[in-house]
C-alpha cells in the first residue's frame, strides 16, 4: 500500500534534516503553492480532497478554512495555530510524525497559513514533549535560514512568521478554544461558541486551529491533487491515517494505513496480535474518548463516516486494547480518573459529575458497590452527554463507560455480587 | 528579583507576542528552572514584570501540571498513570517506587533528591509503562530499569 506521511520515515534514524527533506521533494509543494496557486485554489483543493481533522473531531478541513473571515474585512494579524497538544490517553501519532519528519509539519503549516492568508503561525506543543519541541525548534531555524519563513518568501511578496509555544501540561489545551486561552496566557477554559475562532480567535483575531496530522497531509494534497488523496481511502473517507495500538499487543506502535482500515488490521496484522497468554476482549479505537469495540466490530472501517453509522466516535485512530486478564471496571475507573482530574472546572456538570462517576467506579472496583450503582452510573452519565457544557470533554469522558456497561455488564455485576474485583489486577 | 538571564529570555518571548501576559506560561517555566518551583516572591516578581497581578499569575500557575508552587526535590519523577501505562502495570511500578524511595506520590525524599508525582498520559503509549525524569521521558520501565535510573540520577546530581 502507498505510504504518504511516513514514506521517508525510518524509525530509529531520528529527525530528518532539511537537506534530506528537500532531497525527497520536500518544500516543493510549498513552492508550488506560493508561486503557482492562489490561496483560494488551495482552499478549494483541500475542500475537494475531503480531508477531515485528524485531531479526533473529523471536521472537514476545507470547510474550516472557508469559514475564516475574509481578509478584506479582517483585523490583523491573523493567526494559524497548529495543535500539537497531543494528550488524549493512548495517542502518540503526532509525536511520531514530528519526531521523525518535522519539516513535513512545518511545510503543511506554511501552506495552510498561505491558503488562509494568515500572518503568524504558532506551533502549540504540549509541555511534556520536550524532545519534539527541540526537534521542531531546530527545523524551524533551518527553514527560516533558507528563507522559507519570513519576508517575501520565494520573492512573491508573501510575508509570514512562525513561532513555537511550549505549554505546561493540561488536557484542556487540546480543546480548540481552551488552547487559544492558554496561548493568551490564561487557564485553558473553553470559550462559548459562537463566535468561532475563524471570526474571533486568539487575541480576538481570525484564527484557524488544525491538528498536526491534518497539516502533514496538506503538502501531499497540493503536490498530488484532490482526486489522488480521495483514492487513498479504502472506504468513505479520504487519505491515509496514522493508526496505532497500545496495551498487551506484540508490537505496539504507530502505523500508516489507508483511511478506513479496520481494528483487525491494526491490532492483529500491524501490531502483531495479542501477547502470549492474553486474548483480545475489546479496544478503544481512538483514544480514551471513544467507545469500546468488541470482536463483533473488528471489521468496521475505522474512519469518521463509517464509525458515525454505528454511533461511535472515531477519535484519534490510535487504539487502546483491553485484554481478557484486565478488569474492564478498573479500566473505566482509570479513564474516568483521568477525565475528572483534567476537567478544567469551568462547567459544573463536568467538574462535579466526573468525580462522582469516578468515585462510584472506585467503590465497585474495591468490592463496596451496591445493587443500584450500575443504574446510578447510567443516569449520571446521561446528564454528561450534553449539551450542558461549553466543550466536549465530558461527552468524551463518558463514551468508554457508556459502552462498557453495555458490553461488560456481567463484570460490573460480579463486582457487586462477589464484593471484590474478580480479576487479579485490581486497584487497592 | 529576576536574574538578567531570566529577563533576557522572557524579553525574547515578548518579541513575537502581542501582550506581555501571553508569555506567562513559558516565563514561569523559565523562572522555575532555578529551584524547580515558584515561590511567592518569584511569583510576585514575575507578575510585576509581565504587568499582571500576583493573583492572576497564580491562577494560571495553579492550573498547569508542570508548574510547581511548592518545593520539589533535585529530580522530579513523573509516573504516567493513564490508561495504556495502567494496562501495562503502572500500579505495580508506582508501588515499587514508593517503597524504594520511602515516600508516597506527591512527596519528596528526606535527602531532597527525588519528588514522586503521578502524571497523565505522556504520549509514549507504545513504550508503556513510561515516566518522565525531569525533562526526559523513559519508557518500557521495569523495576530493574528504575533501580538503574535512580542510581544514575542520584550519582550525577
Amino acid at each position: 500500500m502507498e505510504k504518504v506521511l511516513t514514506k521517508n520515515i525510518v524509525p530509529g534514524n531520528g529527525a530528518r534534516g532539511i537537506d534530506d527533506y528537500e532531497k525527497t521533494g520536500g518544500y516543493s509543494a510549498y513552492r508550488k503553492a506560493v508561486c503557482e496557486l492562489t490561496p483560494a485554489d488551495i482552499v478549494k483543493l483541500v475542500t475537494d480532497s475531503g480531508l477531515k481533522g485528524r485531531g479526533g473531531a473529523g471536521f472537514p478541513t476545507g470547510a474550516k478554512w472557508s469559514l475564516t473571515m475574509p481578509i478584506e474585512k479582517s483585523a490583523r494579524p491573523r493567526y494559524f495555530v497548529c495543535n500539537f497538544d497531543e494528550m488524549e490517553p493512548g495517542t502518540f501519532k503526532d509525536r511520531f510524525l514530528v519526531e521523525n519528519d518535522p519539516h513535513q509539519l512545518i511545510e503543511g503549516l506554511a501552506i495552510a497559513s498561505y491558503a488562509c492568508r494568515m500572518d503568524v503561525a504558532f506551533l502549540f506543543i504540549r509541555g511534556e514533549y520536550v524532545q519534539a519541541a527541540k526537534i521542531l525548534a531546530k527545523a524551524l531555524e533551518e527553514a527560516r535560514n533558507k528563507g522559507l519563513i519570513g519576508k517575501n518568501v520565494f520573492g512573491k511578496g508573501w510575508d509570514f512568521e512562525m513561532h513555537i509555544h511550549t505549554s505546561a501540561g493540561r488536557y484542556m489545551c487540546g480543546e480548540e478554544t481552551g488552547l487559544l486561552n492558554s496561548l493568551e496566557g490564561g487557564r485553558a477554559n473553553p470559550r462559548s461558541k459562537p463566535h468561532y475562532p475563524g471570526t474571533s480567535g486568539v487575541w480576538g483575531k481570525p484564527t484557524v486551529v488544525n491538528n498536526v496530522e491534518t497539516l502533514c497531509c496538506v503538502p501531499h494534497i497540493v503536490e498530488n491533487g484532490a482526486e489522488w488523496f480521495k483514492s487513498l481511502g479504502k472506504a468513505k473517507d479520504s487519505g491515509t491515517k496514522i493508526y496505532g495500538a497500545s496495551g498487551k499487543v506484540n508490537k505496539p506502535g504507530a502505523f500508516e494505513l489507508p483511511m478506513g482500515s479496520t481494528l483487525r488490521e491494526v491490532i492483529f496484522e500491524q501490531a502483531g496480535g495479542m501477547q502470549q497468554g492474553y486474548s483480545f476482549r475489546a479496544a478503544l479505537p481512538g483514544g480514551a474518548s471513544t467507545q469500546f469495540m468488541d470482536e463483533s466490530l473488528l471489521d468496521v472501517p475505522l474512519e469518521f463516516e463509517s464509525m458515525k453509522e454505528i454511533k461511535h466516535f472515531f477519535g484519534t485512530g490510535v487504539a487502546v486494547v483491553l485484554d481478557d486478564k484486565t478488569c474492564p471496571v478498573g479500566m473505566c475507573h482509570n479513564l474516568l480518573a483521568f477525565f475528572a482530574r483534567e476537567s478544567c472546572g469551568w462547567c459544573t456538570p463536568c467538574r462535579e459529575g466526573l468525580p462522582w462517576l469516578r468515585n462510584v467506579l472506585l467503590r465497585l472496583e474495591r468490592g463496596l458497590g451496591e445493587p443500584g450503582d450500575i443504574d446510578a452510573l447510567l443516569v449520571d452519565q446521561a446528564r454528561l452527554l450534553g449539551p450542558n457544557t461549553y466543550c466536549a470533554l465530558a461527552l468524551g469522558a463518558v463514551q468508554p463507560l457508556l459502552s462498557a456497561i453495555e458490553l461488560f455488564r456481567a463484570d460490573f455485576e460480579a463486582h457487586i455480587d462477589l464484593k471484590k474485583c474478580p480479576y487479579k489486577q485490581g486497584i487497592g | 528579583m529576576l536574574s538578567d538571564i531570566e529577563r533576557q529570555r522572557i524579553d525574547e518571548l515578548l518579541l513575537h507576542l502581542p501582550t506581555k501576559r501571553a508569555a506567562c506560561i513559558e516565563a514561569m517555566k523559565i523562572v522555575q528552572e532555578e529551584s524547580g518551583w515558584i515561590s511567592d516572591q518569584v511569583l510576585d516578581d514575575l507578575a510585576k514584570y509581565l504587568e499582571m497581578t500576583s493573583a492572576e499569575l497564580d491562577s494560571v500557575a495553579t492550573f498547569y501540571n508542570l508548574i510547581h508552587r511548592k518545593p520539589v526535590g533535585k529530580h522530579v519523577i513523573r509516573i504516567c498513570d493513564s490508561v495504556s501505562c495502567w494496562l501495562m502495570g503502572e500500579e505495580l511500578l508506582m508501588d515499587y517506587l514508593c517503597q524504594k524511595l520511602g515516600i508516597e506520590p506527591g512527596q519528596t525524599t528526606h535527602d531532597g533528591m527525588f519528588t514522586l508525582l503521578p502524571i497523565v498520559c505522556l504520549g509514549h503509549c507504545e513504550q508503556a509503562p513510561a515516566m518522565m525524569l525531569d525533562d526526559t521521558i523513559i519508557g518500557n520501565l521495569t523495576p530493574g530499569k528504575i533501580d538503574k535510573i535512580l542510581m544514575e540520577a542520584a550519582g550525577t546530581s
